[in-house]
Formats: C-alpha cells, sequence, structure tokens
C-alpha cells in the first residue's frame, strides 16, 4: 500500500509519531489513524510527559497541541528545539494566527488548524517527515519538482508543463525558496529574511507584490492559484499535487 | 368655614409632625427671668438625677461664671472639649458641634441658647446647633432667659431700657418638649446679687444696674411666667380641641400690614403676640404701592428683613403690589379668611391725610366683618430710617425742556393771536402743559402751568408785559391748569411704574415659562444643567452653579461657576450640608453666612437631587420673599426636570435591557435549534454505524459517514461564526491593516471553501491598475468567505457566482454577485440583521450572522456594505474599502531583469 511505502520513509522502520495532546477523543481518532496509514505511534497528555518521550523515544515527528494543560505548546517547542531538530507540527484553532505564527517562528515546522480532516493531517505529516529524512543533508537538488512546476537550480531556470517561464531573479529565488520545503507553510518573516535578508522580515508588502507577480506567471488563474497558496496571516506554501 | 379638626391635610400634617417629633431628640429649656436665678445650677441639678437613671450625658457647654457651687456639680460628668477659634487675633472657645454629633450621646447639656457663636462657626446661632442635634436624635437641655425671648424683644427693652442683642426665635420655644422655669422671688435674687453671686459681664455692668431693680425684676418675672403659660395653653391646645370637636372654631386669620419701616418690626411683633394669644395663623403683608417704588430700594430692601423676620416668627410673608393699597389688603383679607387686620397707626400729617385718605380709615370703613386693629408704631428702635424718600430724582434737564416747552407755547399763542379768542390761546398752554407732565414727570409739569399762568398773564392778558391781573377769572384758569398737570403727571407715573412692574413681572413669568419649557425638551442631564444654569443667571443677574451627588451622596460640581465654591473648593462643604439638610445655607442666610454663595437644595418629589448655588449682585434683593421664592421655584422645576431625566434613563436602560433579553432569546432559541440539527445528524448516524454494524450495505455506511462529516463541518462552521460574533460585539475584534493584494484575499477565501465550489464558475475580475489596498487579511478573507458562501447558499447549484472591484477616489469597492433569486424587495437592510434568514429559505446552513459580520467586519474597516439586486437578475453585495495614504514603495528590481521579462505577455499567457 501507498500509505505503507510512506510511513517507511525513514528506512524499513514505520516512521515513529510522538503525539502530543490531552483531549482523549482527539487522541483516540489520531491513534486510530495513523496506525491504520501504518505509523508507529505513541502519546503524551501533557507537555512534560511528552518532552520525556520526545528524548527517551526518539520519535521521527511530533504532533502538538497548543493548548496543553500544563504548559503552553509554544514553551514545549522552544524546550524541543533546544536539543532536538525533531519535526514539529502544532495542531491550533482558527482565529489564533499570532500563536501559528509564533509556533513556527520558535522552530515548528508547519500546522493544522483544528478540525482538520485526517488527509489534511497526513499531507502535512508527510511533507514535515519529508524535510526531516533531509535535515543534516544538503538541500541544493539540482533541479526541484512540484507538481508540473519543475526548477533547474543549476541554470536558474523554471519550467511549467516543460514550457519556459522567465521569472526576475527575487521571483525565481521566493519561488525556490517555497519549493526546497514543498508543502509546508512558511511564514513571512522566515521568506523575506530567505529572499530580501534579515533586514526585510517586517516588509510583507515586498512579498505581497512579489507573490502577487509570480501568480500571474505561474498560476492558470491567479485568483484561485493551485500551487502558490496563501494562509491568511501566516504565511505561503507550495502545494504539491 | 373649614373646620381644622375635619380637614384631612391638617391631620396628616399633625402625624407627620408627630412621627418626626418621635425621630428627634427631646428638647427641654430651663427657664428664667433673670441672670442670677440659677439655671445652670437647675440643669446641673437634674442633669446629675438622669446620669443616675444611667442616662448617657456630655455637657457641651456649662456656664459656671466661677461660682464653687455650680461647679462642684459638673464634677462626675462627662465633659466636651471646646474648640478653639482664632478671631482677629483672640483665641475664642466655642463649642464642637462636629464632636457632639460624632460623640452622639442620648442627652446633651449646651447652657444659653441665645449665645451667638465665634465667627466662622457652621451657624450664627446656638440655637441651630441646636436644631441639628436635635435632627441627630440627641436630647439637649438648655437656659434661657426671658430677655432673650424674640417676640419679648420690645416687652423688655420697655420694662429695662436695654436693648438685647442676642434673641431666640419663638419657634425654638414653642418647639421644646418641656420648659421648666427656674424662679426666684425678686428679693431673693437681689440678696444674692448683693452677695456678688449673680455673674455680669463687666462691659455690661451699667446697664445691668438698672436692670437689677425690684420693679423691673417682677415685671420681668412675670413676662417669663406669662410666656410659659402662654406655651402650657399651646400644649394644652391639641386636647381641647379634641374635646371640643363640635364647637365653632375661632376661626379667622390674622394679617398684619407692613408700611412704614419705622413701625414694622413692632407691628410683626405685636402681631405674633395677637396671634399665639388668640391661636390662629398669621400673614405679614406688605403692599408695594405702585408709581413710588423708585428711589425706595433702601426702604424695600430693610422691608424684606421685616419679612424675614416674620417668617421666622412663625408668619407666612407676602408681597403684593398695587394701586390702593387698601383696596389689595382688602382683596387678600376675603381670599384667605382672614378676620383681623393689624395696621400702625398713620404717621403722616393730617393735611395729607385730607388730601389722599388715610389708609385707616379706608380699612376701617371697608373691612365689614372684619376687625381692624390699629397699633402704635413710633417706638425708635435700632434701625435708623429715612424720613421721606425721595418720589423720584427729576434731573436739571427735564426743567429746561419744560421751560421750552412753556417757550414754544408762547411762540405758537403770540401768533394765534391775531386769530384767536384769548380762550384758545389758552388751550395752546394747556397742551403744553399735557404734554410736560406725561413725558417729564411731576415737577416739570408744575412748573410748566405755573409759568404758563405767568407766560398766558404776562403776554396776552391786558394790561400786556405786566404781572397783573385785573379778571379774577384767570384765577380759575391758573387753578385748572394747575390741577390738569398734577393729575396728568401722577397719572402717567403710575402708568409708567405700572408697566415697568407688568414688564418686570412679565420678565419674570416669561424667564420661569421659558425655564420649563427649555426643560422639558432636555433629557441628557448635562444640557438641562446648563439651561437651568442659564436661566438662573438671567433671572437673577447673578452667578450660578449646580452640584449633583454622585453615588455616595457627595456633591459635585456639574454645571456654572466652579469658583462660586470659594477659592479651593472652600465652601463645598456648604453645599454637602445643604444638600444633606434640604436646607438653605450660606451667603444671607443664618447658616454658614460666611460663604461666597448662596447655596439651596433642588428639591424634588423624592428630596433633595442637588444643590443651587447663587451669588447675586445684590444678596438682599435675592433674599425678597417674592425673589426667594422664584429662585425656589427655579431650584425645583430643575429639581423636577433632573428626577424625570433620570426616570427618561431608567426607561432606557429598562428598554435596552429587553431588547438585550428578546435578542438573548432569539439567539438562545436560533442556536439551540441550529447547533443541535446537526448535532441530531452526527448522532443518528454515528449510531446506525455502530448498531448497524456489518448488516449495513458499504454503499449506506459510506453515506451514513459523508453525513457525519458534512454536518461536523456545518457545525464547525456555525461555531465560528457565533466566535465571530462575539469577538465583533465584544470589541475585541482588532483592525490590523497592512497593504495586501485583494486578488490574494480572494484566492484564500475561494481556497478555503474548496469543494464546497464545485461545479460553480467563479469569475474574479480585479481592474490591472489596482495595486495594494490597506486591510487586514483575515478578516477580509472572511468577509469574501462569508459573502460567497451566501451566493452559495441562496443560489442554484451550478449557476455562477462573480467577484468584483473597483477602484474609486479614496476606497475600493469590491462585489460579489450572483444570478439567484435576489433580494426580496424591501428586505435589503433586514439581510444584514442578526438571525435574519430569507423566509422561504428552509436549507441547511447558516445561523444568520454571516453578512451580519461581513458588514460588522468591512464597518470596522471603516467602510460600509450595501445589499441589492442586479438588473438583470441576482443579488449583489458590495463594500467598500477605504484607501488612505501611499502605499509603500518597493525598491525597484534589476532595471535589466524587468525589462528582460514582458510580465504583460505572461500574464496574458497565464490566463489563457
Amino acid at each position: 500500500m501507498r500509505q505503507t511505502a510512506e510511513a517507511e520513509s525513514q528506512g524499513s522502520q514505520p516512521a515513529l509519531i510522538l503525539v502530543i495532546e490531552d483531549e482523549l477523543q482527539i487522541l483516540r481518532f489520531l491513534r486510530a489513524a495513523l496506525t491504520s496509514h501504518g505509523f508507529r505511534y505513541v502519546e503524551a497528555t501533557t507537555g512534560e510527559e511528552g518532552l520525556r518521550q520526545a528524548a527517551t523515544r526518539a520519535p521521527d515527528l511530533i504532533v502538538l497541541d497548543l493548548g496543553l494543560p500544563d504548559q503552553d505548546g509554544l514553551e514545549v517547542t522552544r524546550r524541543l528545539r533546544e536539543w532536538s531538530a525533531v519535526p514539529i507540527v502544532v495542531l491550533s484553532a482558527r482565529g489564533k494566527e499570532r500563536d501559528k505564527i509564533t509556533a513556527l517562528d520558535a522552530g515548528a515546522d508547519d500546522y493544522v488548524t483544528k478540525p482538520f480532516a485526517i488527509g489534511e493531517l497526513m499531507a502535512r505529516l508527510r511533507a514535515a517527515l519529508r524535510h526531516g529524512a533531509r535535515a543534516g543533508q544538503d538541500p541544493g537538488e539540482e533541479t526541484l519538482e512540484v507538481g508540473n512546476l519543475r526548477m533547474d537550480r543549476v541554470r536558474r531556470l523554471v519550467f511549467r508543463d516543460g514550457a519556459e517561464v522567465r521569472l526576475t531573479p527575487i521571483e525565481y529565488k521566493l519561488l525556490v525558496a517555497l519549493a526546497k520545503y514543498p508543502g509546508r507553510v512558511l511564514t513571512h518573516a522566515q521568506l523575506l529574511r530567505q529572499v530580501w535578508g534579515p533586514g526585510y522580515a517586517r516588509q510583507t508588502h515586498y512579498l505581497r507584490v512579489y507573490m502577487a507577480q509570480l501568480r500571474h506567471k505561474l498560476e492558470v488563474d491567479p485568483a484561485r492559484p493551485r500551487y502558490l497558496i496563501t494562509e491568511p496571516g501566516v504565511g505561503y506554501r507550495l502545494r504539491e499535487e | 368655614m373649614r373646620d381644622p379638626k375635619r380637614d384631612p391635610e391638617a391631620i396628616l400634617t399633625q402625624l407627620r409632625q408627630a412621627q418626626e417629633r418621635e425621630s428627634q431628640g427631646k428638647f427641654k429649656i430651663f427657664f428664667g427671668a433673670a441672670a442670677g436665678v440659677g439655671k445652670t445650677y437647675a440643669m446641673l441639678v437634674e442633669a446629675h438625677d438622669r446620669k443616675r437613671a444611667g442616662v448617657d450625658i456630655v455637657v457641651g457647654v456649662a456656664e459656671t461664671h466661677g461660682r464653687a457651687e455650680t461647679a462642684a456639680l459638673l464634677e462626675g460628668l462627662e465633659t466636651l472639649p471646646l474648640r478653639e477659634v482664632e478671631y482677629r487675633g483672640t483665641r475664642l472657645s466655642e463649642f464642637d458641634l462636629d464632636a457632639a454629633l460624632a460623640r452622639k450621646p442620648k442627652l446633651l447639656l449646651l447652657d444659653e441658647l441665645a449665645h451667638t457663636n465665634a465667627p466662622g462657626s457652621r451657624h450664627a446661632k446656638r440655637w441651630q446647633d441646636i436644631e441639628e442635634l436635635l435632627a441627630a436624635g440627641i436630647d439637649v437641655y438648655t437656659t434661657l432667659n426671658v430677655q432673650h425671648v424674640e417676640s419679648l424683644w420690645d416687652a423688655v427693652a420697655e420694662i429695662t431700657g436695654v436693648l438685647v442683642r442676642e434673641t431666640v426665635p419663638d419657634s425654638m420655644i414653642d418647639r421644646a418638649d418641656e420648659i421648666k422655669i427656674v424662679d426666684l422671688p425678686p428679693d431673693d435674687l437681689l440678696q444674692r446679687l448683693r452677695e456678688g453671686k449673680v455673674y455680669i459681664a463687666p462691659q455690661i455692668e451699667r446697664a445691668m444696674e438698672n436692670f437689677f431693680r425690684k420693679d423691673k425684676l417682677i415685671a420681668l418675672r412675670e413676662l417669663a411666667l406669662r410666656r410659659t403659660a402662654e406655651r402650657v395653653d399651646a400644649q394644652m391646645e391639641p386636647y381641647r380641641r379634641a374635646q371640643e370637636r363640635h364647637r365653632a372654631p375661632s376661626g379667622g386669620r390674622l394679617l398684619v400690614c407692613i408700611g412704614s419701616p419705622a413701625t414694622a418690626p413692632r407691628l410683626v411683633r405685636a402681631a405674633r403676640r395677637m396671634a399665639s394669644s388668640l391661636k390662629v395663623p398669621w400673614t405679614a403683608l406688605y403692599v408695594q404701592r405702585q408709581g413710588r417704588s423708585q428711589g425706595a430700594q433702601k426702604d424695600e430692601e430693610y422691608l424684606s428683613d421685616v419679612l424675614s423676620f416674620a417668617e421666622e416668627l412663625g408668619a407666612d410673608a407676602v408681597v403684593l403690589s398695587g394701586l390702593r393699597i387698601s383696596d389689595e389688603i382688602l382683596a387678600y383679607a376675603r381670599e384667605h379668611n382672614v378676620s383681623r387686620i393689624v395696621i400702625g397707626k398713620p404717621s403722616r400729617p393730617r393735611w395729607q391725610e385730607i388730601l389722599f385718605g388715610s389708609l385707616a380709615n379706608s380699612l376701617i370703613r371697608e373691612s365689614r366683618e372684619m376687625d381692624v386693629y390699629v397699633i402704635r408704631g413710633d417706638v425708635g428702635d435700632e434701625h435708623d430710617t429715612p424720613k421721606s424718600i425721595p418720589n423720584e430724582r427729576p434731573r436739571g434737564a427735564t426743567y429746561i425742556r419744560s421751560l421750552v416747552t412753556v417757550g414754544v407755547c408762547s411762540l405758537v399763542a403770540w401768533f394765534m393771536k391775531p386769530y384767536f379768542d384769548l380762550s384758545n390761546l389758552i388751550m395752546v398752554y394747556l397742551l403744553g402743559v399735557m404734554l410736560v407732565a406725561v413725558s417729564l414727570g411731576r415737577g416739570p409739569a408744575i412748573l410748566a402751568s405755573v409759568l404758563s399762568v405767568f407766560a398766558f398773564d404776562f403776554f396776552f392778558v391786558p394790561p400786556f408785559f405786566t404781572f397783573g391781573v385785573s379778571d379774577t377769572q384767570y384765577l380759575v384758569t391758573f387753578s385748572v391748569m394747575l390741577a390738569a398737570a398734577l393729575v396728568i403727571s401722577t397719572m402717567a407715573a403710575r402708568l409708567r411704574t405700572q408697566t415697568q412692574a407688568a414688564r418686570d413681572r412679565e420678565r419674570r413669568t416669561a424667564a420661569l415659562y421659558k425655564l420649563s419649557r427649555d426643560l422639558a425638551g432636555r433629557q441628557n442631564v448635562d444640557e438641562l444643567l446648563s439651561t437651568a444654569v442659564e436661566t438662573v443667571q438671567d433671572i437673577f443677574s447673578s452667578r450660578v452653579v449646580i452640584l449633583l451627588p454622585d453615588t455616595n451622596s457627595r456633591v459635585g460640581v456639574r454645571a456654572g461657576d466652579e469658583s462660586l465654591l470659594g477659592p479651593g473648593g472652600h465652601d463645598h462643604g456648604v453645599a454637602q450640608w445643604v444638600f444633606d439638610r434640604g436646607e438653605p445655607a450660606g451667603l444671607g442666610t443664618q447658616t454658614l453666612p460666611a460663604a461666597q454663595a448662596l447655596f439651596i437644595p433642588l428639591k424634588g418629589s423624592r428630596g433633595a437631587a442637588g444643590v443651587l448655588g447663587v451669588r447675586p449682585a445684590s444678596v438682599r434683593a435675592l433674599l425678597r420673599p417674592d425673589q426667594f421664592r422664584l429662585l425656589e421655584t427655579c431650584a425645583s422645576q430643575t429639581a423636577l426636570a433632573l428626577e424625570r431625566a433620570e426616570l427618561a434613563a431608567q426607561a432606557e436602560r429598562s428598554r435596552i435591557q429587553i431588547e438585550a433579553e428578546r435578542l438573548r432569546n432569539t439567539l438562545l432559541s436560533s442556536v439551540s435549534h441550529d447547533l443541535r440539527t446537526p448535532l441530531a445528524g452526527i448522532t443518528g448516524a454515528a449510531s446506525s454505524l455502530l448498531e448497524g454494524d456489518d448488516k449495513l450495505p458499504p454503499e449506506t455506511r459510506r453515506e451514513l459517514v459523508e453525513s457525519i462529516g458534512e454536518e461536523a463541518a456545518r457545525l464547525n462552521r456555525l461555531v465560528g461564526n457565533l466566535l465571530d460574533m462575539t469577538r465583533l460585539e465584544s470589541g475585541e475584534l482588532k483592525v490590523q491593516k497592512e497593504w495586501h493584494s485583494l486578488e490574494e484575499v480572494i484566492g484564500a477565501a475561494l481556497e478555503r471553501l474548496g469543494p464546497r465550489l464545485d461545479g460553480r464558475s467563479i469569475e474574479v475580475t480585479l481592474p490591472d491598475e489596482l495595486g495594494l489596498v490597506p486591510l487586514d487579511d483575515v478578516l477580509i478573507e472572511q468577509v469574501m468567505f462569508n459573502l460567497v458562501e451566501n451566493a452559495l447558499k441562496y443560489t442554484p447549484a451550478g449557476s455562477p457566482i462573480e467577484i468584483r472591484a473597483e477602484s474609486a477616489p479614496g476606497e475600493v469597492w469590491v462585489e460579489v454577485a450572483d444570478r439567484g433569486p435576489g433580494i426580496p424587495p424591501g428586505e435589503e437592510q433586514r439581510v444584514f440583521e442578526k438571525f435574519y434568514r430569507f423566509r422561504e429559505a428552509n436549507r441547511p446552513g447558516g445561523i444568520g450572522l454571516g453578512l451580519t459580520i461581513a458588514r460588522g467586519i468591512a464597518e470596522a474597516h471603516g467602510g460600509q456594505m450595501t445589499a441589492g439586486n442586479r438588473p438583470d437578475g441576482g443579488a449583489r453585495f458590495r463594500f467598500s474599502l477605504p484607501v488612505e495614504g501611499e502605499p509603500p514603495r518597493l525598491e525597484p528590481e534589476v532595471k535589466q531583469a524587468e525589462a528582460d521579462i514582458p510580465r504583460g505577455a505572461d500574464a496574458a499567457d497565464g490566463r489563457g
């Protein structure tokens, strides 16, 4: 099965997922969904327990609820990042965009908004696991491919459906920054730092103008983008299909 | 005639008074004929008796005057420390009212009822302190000598020849629960005096020599006994009335007419004595003679004092104005059931009486069933009174004009002389005199008439150019002319005065009318207060301040001139006192007279609503009873308006409360319905799955699972809407505007709607020149989401939806249009109301909040949202976003790169 193949992305062992969540209902269906998708599964209901499990079990990925009873999920993220590069996907409610950005900037890899469908969660986990697998390697592959987009990083060329699309240097850098982590959300600040440099972290209008330009060059209908997805208040993601 | 016993008002008043007395302290006076009879001693002895009976007693003030036996009695009694007052360099010890109120004993001893407090005390007089103590429920014992009784003031002065300065109003004596007479036969008293047991202040020693003579002491003793007897009589009265219920009441009111300032105080005192011995109510009346009011200012101020004095003695004070004093008096008397009229003896010379009539005579003649008492009124008292008051101070100019008029008349007559008879020439002069009389007043008119006679005689009567009169008939001419001058000038003067008086009254009535009308139109308390302040300022030409209480009943300035409270709000305490007690105080009153302004309570139907402070140009004019009453009327008008405003505010509050309640009920029923429906779906589907287990065919299982998913999504949307609405309404929602691309925000909303858009054509048209727009992306994404969702909900599946934006100066309009049935006419506004749903709509979905939230967000951005129908069918929702300021500038990218990539071609390519 396809799922099993995904779960075994790291060697032959199925990936181990640590779920830190206090809601028993959510734990129950996550347990069911993750095991049925072929993942190994371990759970914790408090932040402290989660940190302990993360240290002792060395999971391949952590699903972390931001609203824990004993401590703030953000705090857990920060403490994990002190010693571990394990991918973290946080669960958060809608309307808490500030929390999501903080979590992402604190080192979380992605987020899923509650309530979520299991398909959406799996997509995020897959993307995050892939980056985790690449962590420590040279990310500079010669070509990146997302859907029918192809980026030739040696010649700095972009092709859509095989035809070249001419981009300005900044548009190109922006697209590559997104394509390096396909499927994963990148905050405004992260993108601005990568493309323009650390001094531009708050100049979000640069990002908006260039994202609009990119969409007009890459999307069939820029008002209903297929690839360059906006996460209002948080950032952007390049959707893989 | 009304029987006072059957008058329900009177019974109620009695009951109320009885109740008030219950809550008040008991008041006992130790009453003596002269100093040295042993009042203080008697008071202290009784205090010891009461103390032995276990009563909590404190001595406020007890004057021992160095007598050892009295001082000895102070031992064993708690004594309140005196307050030290610094006054013009000397230190005075004064009774400490606040300490007494704070200590609140059952019984307080306070010697010398007639005492005048040191300057700067709260009250001018000790008896006012006692009133406050009694009101606080403290029993008071005090002492009083007969010469200090207000109504006996002149009687004492007559007996002893000593003018007593400190007096106590009779009302204070009448309200005593008990009067104990401390009596000592004159011989014993004189004996004590010789033994040096009577204290006399050194500065009045000489006067007192005259005082302590046997005959005078006997007279004083008699006075004291009689006054006490009178009081006992008054106490007996209710019992007697109860017993003699069926006897016709003696009835009738006593009216004392005050005229000349010289006799007024004496008349008032006499009337009080009469009224109290006859046991009838009494009224002090002053009739302002029209045509005489100018120049009598000083007089009137003095009379206003007398009227307030009469009020203190228990009279009703009334001021009327009229042409004939006797007519006014009699009219008032008939209207008010007066049976006795008291007037002063005429003081005018006999010839004036013959010429102008006498008040006494006309009253006696016309009073019919009433008795008229004429009382001697020539006793001199401390007030020096002006002997005659000039009527009108004519200026020299008027006399010159009178002279000129006669000259003109002479000239006219001179020219007429050849053609007309002499008698016609006289008419010319008569006309001149009349004109002068009407326009210039009496003096010039008399001058004109005399001059006319002389001129006529000189120029026209033979022998010409001499003053010789050969014919006696010209004497008649002279008399007629003089008489005409007098009559006309008097009438004209009266007319002028009447007009002036009418104008004054008119002005006051108009002001009062304006006040009540203006107040009626005001619901806002601040507006209402400023109206009141302006009007009172106008009427009394004074500075005005209004204080209102806060929730702790502490008054504070709400309108008007704060400086009336004195430097640093010094007189705030006075205003507070007025509010607490509901009585006037401050400037011109007996209480705290050192204040900058007169403070009167704003008395409404539920007690004092606030305090009105007034600082008039002339304090006395304001304290005249009619003016003061006008001021009180203004105050009560204001108080009623305040109460009305308060009631209106209460009504408004409860209306809002009801509205909120109604909304909450709608919300509850709507929410419970909308939440339960998807829950029912989920529960039903889940339980079917559980129980059906393997027996269900796979397609049915799938349907049930899908239904669970759909219903959960619906529930999620409902909860999201409710949360958004709550945030919007609680003001928690903060708009954080940044420069955004509208296309991106629309794209995000469409992305979130996801599969729900399947099978729909969504056409997004944005002008190329539309740059970045300042908006909150999260919120506007929600607006777009809600508008598109609304369109999805109310249009048939598969029908297209169009999203358009256009730039206008200073704003951007965004529009979501559909091809559905449109909005029912007249509902264009209602669609934005909370919980609004199309009547025929029974589709699954909204709770009727989506559009409300969308509009709320648009408005929070400073824009607006409208709903309407498209001319060619379908609904259209539009909202505007204001665009202020310049969008941020971007550093241009490398020029070459821009030129390298023809953007337009790419975009066209992208859309193809």
